[in-house]
């Protein structure tokens, strides 16, 4: 059988003053979808995440990305191998778009010329024009288009893996649907391996493809959203998630928004 | 009023001042950078910097001479100890206050330590780090001017020269010179900052300042 799992959590714990911030977690997420995290704040939703790219190192366990250890490869190379996106945006506000585009590929010590065509074919990609915005600062767009450069430059080095961490939080409403729509529809474009972390519960339910959710660095349930819906694990999942969402008028909408006979294949 | 002495000490002014003010900035700028990156070790550390900057200058000055005796060197290595703490204060403070995101996200792509200091630490406090050495640029250029008691030379000879005749012309001929100088150095270091700064970014710094924003 082909190996499905682009990452794989075995018996990870991390101890954050003497208080454990994830608990023998384990957990498989799978290739080419987008994989939610939820959670109660704390839950140590944001700290499994950064484990992927080892900016938190756990005390125990260990994690595989396509069945290799993670703990055994330098983290400087994985880091550039793996998209990152934060919710503070963090577009370098001296740098213009096409230089905060392309960091990961220049830091890689790619050719200019190719750096340049990138650049070109990301910002097409996520709808702006390239000779418009190319050479403009971060400071001089809007949040949304902010973030959408975030995105793109996630994509700049062509990882299989994305990891977002709150990305769309700090927009407006508008905005934030409008740059979750274009996730969706970029995913299924480019195949790549989204692990998003929110706490934003109608996000979650619309993008994933696996929804996971924590409590206190344990896990409690990790399946479909329409799975999660349907069958709860308990009564936290119900209380957290939020009883109107258990309601088979918006179950029904959930079909209509996921593929979901798809996602079983 | 003998304009080539003018002229002379103005350019002795120039030499004792700019050197201690070069080697302060090779001191003080990457020790701060250090200091930025070792939060346990800096208080302590510029706490100790910042005593020097408490010692009188007459009297710091007047230290130097038992272990240095007089002359230029003692001066220029008390003008030296005096401008580090400007550069180091604000070296410590431009690259503390850079965004921490900005850090995570650096290390998030795979930057390196030193790919962080020198693409997002240095140049995003960097106009932090130029104010203060202007700062020390200003202040070693006016406290130059004591140095003449301890046989350094400069403009200082003629302000106190001027001071033992109580001739008013003869103090302002050393006091004017060494004001010019301080603000013509300054607009130098201003206008090298400028040149610094991509065109397209001034325009937005200068129309964020206008609307009073700051983004």
């Amino acid at each position: 059988m082909k190996n499905t799992a682009a990452v794989e959590f075995v018996n990870i714990s991390k101890v954050f003053e003497s208080r454990y911030a994830i608990k023998h977690l384990n957990l498989t997420l799978p290739k080419e979808k987008i994989t939610t995290i939820v959670g109660p704040s704390g839950c140590g939703k944001s700290t499994a995440l950064k484990m992927i790219n080892k900016l938190i190192v756990p005390d125990e366990g260990n994690i595989f990305i396509d069945g290799q250890d993670i703990g055994l490869m330098d983290s400087v190379n994985l880091r550039r191998n793996i998209g990152y996106v934060i919710q503070q945006i963090g577009l370098f506000p001296l740098m213009t778009i096409e230089e905060n585009i392309s960091i990961v590929p220049r830091l890689k010590g790619a050719k200019k010329e190719d750096i340049k065509d990138r650049v070109t074919e990301l910002l097409n990609l996520i709808g702006l024009d390239p000779e418009q915005y190319r050479y403009r600062y971060p400071s001089e767009i809007s949040g949304g288009q902010q973030q959408r450069i975030g995105v793109a430059r996630a994509l700049c080095a062509d990882p299989t893996i994305i990891l977002m961490d709150e990305p769309f939080s700090a927009l407006d409403p508008i905005s934030r649907v409008q740059l979750q729509d274009e996730l969706i529809s970029l995913q299924k474009k480019l195949k790549k391996t989204i692990i998003f972390v929110t706490h934003d519960m109608d996000e979650a339910l619309k993008i994933s493809d696996q929804m996971v959710l924590l409590k206190d660095g344990e896990l409690v349930q990790s399946s479909h959203p329409i799975d999660l819906l349907r069958q709860p694990k308990n009564e936290f999942v119900r209380e957290f998630i939020g009883d109107r969402y258990f309601q088979d008028s918006f179950i029904q909408h959930m079909y209509s928004m996921h593929d979901y006979e798809g996602a079983k294949r | 009023m003998n304009w080539i002495e003018i002229l002379t000490k103005t350019l002795e002014h120039i030499y004792l001042s700019f050197i201690p003010l070069l080697f302060a900035c090779l001191i003080a700028i990457p020790l701060g950078i250090f200091l930025a990156n070792h939060e346990s070790l800096s208080n302590k550390f510029i706490g100790l910097v910042s005593a020097i900057q408490t010692i009188p200058s007459l009297a710091l000055l007047g230290f130097m001479v038992p272990f240095f005796g007089i002359g230029t060197l003692p001066a220029m290595i008390a003008l030296t100890l005096y401008s580090i703490f400007p550069v180091l204060q604000n070296t410590y403070t431009g690259i503390r206050d850079v965004d921490e995101s900005l850090i995570e996200i650096g290390y998030g792509m795979g930057m390196t330590r030193k790919q962080i200091l020198w693409m997002v630490q240095i140049p995003m406090g960097r106009n932090v780090i130029m104010a203060g050495v202007r700062m020390a640029a200003v202040h070693t250029l006016g406290i130059a001017t004591i140095a003449t008691y301890i046989g350094a030379g400069g403009l200082g000879d003629l302000i106190v020269r001027g001071i033992g005749m109580i001739d008013p012309v003869i103090i302002a001929s050393g006091a004017v010179p060494t004001a010019l100088l301080a603000i013509i150095v300054n607009r130098l270091l201003i206008s090298l900052e400028y040149k610094l700064t991509p065109k397209r970014l001034r325009i937005i710094q200068k129309n964020n300042k206008k609307s009073g924003g700051f983004k």
